[in-house]
Parts: C-alpha cells; sequence; structure tokens
C-alpha cells in the first residue's frame, strides 16, 4: 500500500519477532478447537483454516501447525521422517521448532513427549501421556476410488463404505492379495474409515488401543483427524483374506532385529543388499544394549 | 555406504550455502537491490504480490530476489509472511469505477463514455529483441522522457477523472445484463484464509481463489473455453489498469478512513446469454481482479469465473474449466509445487512395502504357473 503500510509491515529481523512455536495464538486456539472436535469424533475429518507455513505443502504443514499448536514449553519433541531423526526433513522440522520455541528436542521415543512422524510409528511400543502427530497428504481414505470432496463427505455422512470393499475385493481378485502395501485404510471406533496417514501397514496394529493420542494434521487439505487413546482401530479385511502384516527374511544388520521393520539398502550393482532398521532410535538403542552385554561380559 | 544417506544436518547447511551463492551469481556484478527489482520489474512484482495475496510492492521485491527470481517461489515466500499478519479489518468495497485509470479498453464499443485508453502495453508492439537493453545501463534518454511524462501514479490526484463508467453498467441500464448483488445485501464476505472451505463455494470464495490461482493454471484453462471445452462466447466488454483508493471503516471510528491507494487490474467478460425462468435472456459476466499491472490474469480469471458459473445458469456441466472442484482445488501454486516437489522426500518406506508386496504377488504367480504346469506335465504322462 503506501510508505506507512510498508513500515508496519517490516519482516522480522530475528526469531524474537515470532510468536512460540511460530503461530500466533489466535490460529493455535482456532487449531485446538478443531483437534477437541477431532477428538471427540474419532477418526473424523475436521475441516480447519490452515495457514501457510514456512515450508511448503506436502512436507508436513499439518502435522507442524497441530505440533505448533500443542506444544508446551515443557515439551520434549522427537522428529521423525521414515522412522529416522536424521534424515533432511525431520531435521529441518526439529530446528524449525527449535528456533520458534526453543524447546528440549530428542531422538529417543521413550524422553519425547511429542512425536512428529512421516511414515512411521515408533517400535518402542507409546506411553500413556505421549502425543504422535503424523503428517498427512491425502487425509481421506476413499479420494482415490471417488475424487469429488461433496461425494466423500456424504460418503463418511452415510456410512456408505461399500465401494472401499469391493476395491479391495478387486485386487485380490487381480493380484491374489490386497495391493495396499501403505495408507492402509482403517476403521476407527467401528465408525469412520480413516487414512492412518502413509504409514506401512506394518504399523497399524500399532494404532489400535494405543495409550498414546494419535493426532493427524493434513496442511494443504486442511482437515484435521485424531485417535483418541485405547481406541479400536481395525483395519479392513475380508474373513478369508485376514489382515497380514508383512516379515522379513533377513534381520536387521546392524542391531539384529527380527521384530522391526526394514530397509533395504542397495549395496552393489550386483544384486547385493542389506536391511537395517527404519527405526533408527530403536536400532541404536539396541546396538547400545548389545555393546553393554558384550563390554560386561 | 549407509552413511550417505545420514548426516542431514551438514547436508542441509551445505546446500543453503550454495543457494546462496547460486542467488548472487559472479562477484563480477553488482548486486541486483530489491528497489531495482520494485521498479524495473513491476510486472513480476505484481504477479508475486496477486498470487501472494498480499499488497506489498517492497516485499514482493524482496521474495523476487531471494528467491532468485523463481516466482513461485517468491509466491511461496510471501504468502508464508502474509499467514503470520493479523487481520485487522475488512476494506469497503473498492470503487473500480473511481479508478485513476493508466490504461482502459473495451472490445464491444468502438467509442464509449471516458474513452479509450491504451496506456503501457505489450500490446503491438513488435516481439523482436531490443538489442539496444542489452548488458550495463546506459538510460539517460529514458531518464529524460521520465521527466517530461510522468508515470501514471505519479499525476497529481486533481489531474485525473474522478471517475470512469465501466462498461457492464450500460449494459445493466439497458437491462440487457444482471446487476451483481450488492455486498450490503449479503452477510459478512468470507475469507478463504480464515475459514475453511465447504463445497459448493460461492461466488465470493470461489473469486478469492481464483484471485490468487496461478496464472498459468488459470490461462490455460481460460484458453480450454475458448477450444470447446465448456465454451461460454467470451467477449472482452471492459479490461481497466489504474490505481483505486482503500478505504476502511473501523468500528470504533464509525467513519471510513482512506488507508492508501493500491494498482490493480479489472477485467468483465461480456457472455453468451441465458435466460432464468420467468426471466428476459440477458448477457452474463465473467470477472477478474489481480493486484498490480496483470492484464493476462486479469483475463483468465474472468473466464474461468464465468465458465464456473455453469450451474447458476443451468449449463452442462462437460469440461474441467466448469468443475468447481476440480479448477478451486488446483488453482493454487503453493499448494500445487509444494506437494509435487514432496515427492523428493524420502520414501523409503512405503517404497519398501511396495517392493515386498510386488514381490509377495510374484511368487505366488510363479507358484500357481509351476502347479498348473506340473499338472499339465501329469496329464501328459
Amino acid at each position: 500500500m503506501n510508505e506507512r503500510m510498508n513500515e508496519t509491515a517490516a519482516p522480522p529481523q530475528s526469531e524474537d519477532s515470532y510468536n512460540f512455536a511460530y503461530l500466533d495464538e489466535q490460529t493455535k486456539r482456532m487449531i485446538r478447537r478443531a483437534l477437541l472436535k477431532a477428538v471427540a469424533i474419532p477418526g473424523y475429518q475436521v475441516p480447519f483454516s490452515g495457514r501457510e507455513m514456512p515450508l511448503p505443502y506436502g512436507w508436513g504443514t499439518g502435522g507442524i501447525q497441530l505440533t505448533a499448536a500443542i506444544l508446551g514449553e515443557n515439551d520434549v519433541l522427537k522428529v521423525i521422517d521414515q522412522g529416522a531423526d536424521d534424515t533432511t526433513n525431520a531435521v529441518s522440522i526439529r530446528r524449525f521448532f527449535a528456533r520458534t520455541a526453543a524447546i528440549k528436542t530428542t531422538t529417543r521415543t521413550q524422553e519425547a513427549s511429542v512425536i512428529q512422524t512421516r511414515h512411521r510409528i515408533p517400535e518402542t511400543p507409546l506411553q500413556h501421556g505421549q502425543i504422535m502427530v503424523f503428517q498427512v497428504p491425502i487425509p481421506e481414505p476413499l479420494r482415490f476410488i471417488e475424487p469429488s470432496e461433496r461425494e466423500t463427505r456424504a460418503m463418511h455422512a452415510l456410512e456408505d463404505y461399500g465401494v472401499m470393499h469391493v476395491k479391495l475385493y478387486e485386487d485380490i481378485a487381480a493380484f491374489g492379495h490386497i495391493a495396499t502395501s501403505y495408507a492402509y485404510p482403517v476403521r476407527v471406533a467401528g465408525r469412520y474409515i480413516m487414512d492412518p496417514s502413509p504409514i506401512p501397514k506394518f504399523d497399524n496394529p500399532k494404532l489400535h488401543k494405543s495409550p498414546a493420542l494419535m493426532l493427524f494434521g493434513a496442511g494443504r487439505e486442511k482437515r484435521i483427524y485424531a485417535v483418541p487413546p485405547y481406541t479400536e482401530v481395525e483395519s479392513l479385511d475380508f474373513e478369508d483374506h485376514p489382515f497380514e502384516i508383512p516379515r522379513w527374511e533377513s534381520c536387521c544388520a546392524l542391531c539384529g532385529s527380527q521384530e522391526s521393520y526394514l530397509d533395504e539398502i542397495v549395496t552393489d550393482d550386483e544384486g547385493g543388499r542389506l536391511f537395517l532398521c527404519s527405526d533408527t532410535d530403536y536400532c541404536e538403542t539396541r546396538q547400545n544394549a548389545m555393546n553393554m552385554t558384550k563390554g560386561g561380559a | 555406504m549407509y552413511v550417505a544417506v545420514k548426516g542431514g544436518e551438514k547436508a542441509i547447511d551445505n546446500a543453503h550455502r550454495l543457494l546462496a551463492k547460486k542467488r548472487r551469481g559472479s562477484l563480477d556484478q553488482d548486486e541486483i537491490s530489491s528497489d531495482q527489482i520494485a521498479q524495473q520489474f513491476p510486472l513480476a512484482v505484481a504477479r508475486v504480490m496477486g498470487e501472494g495475496s498480499l499488497y506489498d510492492e517492497d516485499l514482493a521485491a524482496l521474495a523476487l530476489k531471494q528467491a532468485a527470481g523463481d516466482v513461485t517461489e517468491a509466491i511461496f515466500l510471501l504468502r508464508a509472511y502474509r499467514a503470520t499478519l493479523p487481520r485487522f479489518g475488512e476494506s469497503l468495497p473498492m470503487d473500480t469505477g473511481k479508478m485513476r485509470l493508466s490504461r482502459r479498453i473495451s472490445a464491444t464499443y468502438k467509442d464509449l463514455p471516458g474513452g479509450q485508453l491504451l496506456g503501457p502495453t505489450f500490446d503491438y508492439t513488435h516481439r523482436l529483441l531490443d538489442f539496444s537493453l542489452r548488458g550495463a545501463a546506459k538510460d539517460a534518454p529514458v531518464a529524460e522522457r521520465e521527466k517530461t511524462e510522468p508515470r501514471p501514479d505519479e499525476i497529481p490526484l486533481e489531474q485525473t477523472p474522478a471517475s470512469c463508467p465501466r462498461v457492464f453498467d450500460f449494459l445493466v441500464q439497458e437491462d440487457l445484463a444482471s446487476a451483481e448483488e450488492a455486498a450490503e445485501e449479503k452477510s459478512a464476505v468470507p475469507d478463504i484464509t480464515r475459514v475453511p472451505l465447504t463445497l459448493p463455494a460461492c461466488r465470493e470464495e470461489r473469486l478469492q481463489i481464483l484471485a490468487r490461482g496461478d496464472e498459468g493454471f488459470l490461462l490455460a484453462l481460460a484458453y480450454s473455453t475458448q477450444r470447446g471445452y465448456g465454451r461460454t462466447h467470451p467477449f472482452a466488454g471492459e479490461i481497466r489498469i489504474g490505481r483505486c483508493e482503500v478505504w476502511i471503516a473501523p468500528e470504533e471510528l464509525g467513519f471510513p478512513v482512506l488507508i492508501g491507494e493500491i494498482e490493480v487490474s479489472e477485467c468483465e467478460t461480456v457472455n453468451q446469454f441465458s435466460a432464468r425462468q420467468d426471466e428476459m435472456p440477458r448477457f452474463t459476466r465473467g470477472y477478474g481482479l489481480a493486484f498490480g499491472y496483470a492484464e493476462r490474469k486479469a483475463m483468465s480469471m474472468a473466464l474461468v469465473d464465468r465458465a464456473l458459473r455453469a450451474a447458476e445458469f443451468g449449463e452442462e456441466i462437460v469440461s474441467p474449466a466448469q468443475e468447481e472442484e476440480f479448477v478451486l482445488a488446483h488453482c493454487d501454486s503453493v499448494e500445487a509445487s509444494g506437494f509435487v516437489s514432496h515427492l523428493k522426500l524420502p520414501h523409503y518406506v512405503d517404497f519398501q512395502s511396495e517392493l515386498d508386496l510386488l514381490r509377495k504377488i510374484r511368487q505366488g504367480d510363479m507358484a500357481e504357473k509351476e502347479q498348473k504346469s506340473v499338472r499339465a506335465n501329469g496329464g501328459e504322462v
């Protein structure tokens, strides 16, 4: 506008110019209201007026807004991407909150009060009082069956989920298996079908009756949903094709775990493969324990 | 080997350092100032302000500089900054009829009250590279000319015409087109940046989304309506570009206050007529408005706005430009570029799941084929 307006709109010179955890309190209140509604109606997608964040859409803006809205000064934050604390985007988001909220961060699952995640749930069982914040790209589980938002909202309202079962059945007819390996749809508290975000279906059972609060934020699509602690979360399946989780023939090359989700590392161009835990904290904890035992012996 | 995917912190720091170097270019050249960008790239600045939905030439210029000229990135920078600003009120409806015009053309009337004013435009230029602009600055003659001919925003208020009636108003007077509903008759205009969008959207929401929608996307959609995908027979009723006053009426004051002046580009298209029930047929209208000198954007927006009114006029919805959900959900460049670019993020875990599944399915297939061939062989024996 004119010169005077430009003065008041001058960009902030330091992090001090931003509110605690970046978002202004009004925005946080708006998000918390949406969160309360989401917790009250498990699995239901609550629209919220998401803000542009200083990170790109698709890079965790929904999760970042939720984390910003719930963080308190005494919280300890862990951020993972693909299960790892040291992937670039996890580093970037952790730094963002370290800068704007000056809170304590950790890589230890047990020590964290808030865990923001992309695509994984930690292997270490979550505890009562912990909050998981999931970054969600497409919150609508029916989206790839029905592209129209007006239609899918009506389908949820009417509990009209036949098409989802038809889709899963068609997978079995075509491939012999349900051909969904991540973002595997679940039914929450016997009512809403929900996208658990693109976690591998390996992680789906961890949602069931978890003592932790699970919050899901989709920034670009402007939706929030939640699974309260101890809620039933059932992965969709059929009696003759029950839900099953993948098992590896190998174990982790570093910690030897046969229980955890493994990433496949290509070691050479001659078909060499190595498997490692995707959850870096879990893997390191196990390695340390192994070293301790060796040292003690 | 595994270390290669780790060490994120150091990699990020190095990447930022390299980016700063890339942006600065050769140190043999003077660093460009954001003021220079504001003054000499006004159309890029206009686009960043419009799609960034924040009218601030200085910050838009800064964003362009910081983004190394990447307009989409600059828009994102400005948007993210905008999101941190408090919303302190609404302006009164802006009267574009009282615009201090720098350009005003109508393709529907040869002459009309207020006249045709070509103003600064690329139209009718021959797109030949002007090699005299090449290299270092040598614009003394331009400086001479500027002394005698002020820019439109430098013309003193008293020397500009008080108002210039809008083309559509002539049609409305003759009842050949419907007047738009006056804003007073409606409750407060929803703000798409503060209230989550629910579909179907109202026209105010649609126009807000289109106003900050990606110019390229809207241009392509507008073009598609001209090529038969949702035809609306448009005429450029009027295009006007100029400066408008912005007034607010704070509740505690009770009277309106002028807070400044902004440059806008406005386009109204006159489109094929439609007859609602028990009504005489009338022309219909598409509306486009954009910050700054942004004629292509305003025209594209007007065509898409009209296409999106299909349901209102009882037209069959058959084309992408008429599909409200399709257009509104995909026209935002900040959302679109973010989500496309997120594919660069690691997807090891999801890909691993897909690998496992594919191997499992293939194993199943192999086993089945072996069984079949065993059975087939067994039959022969």
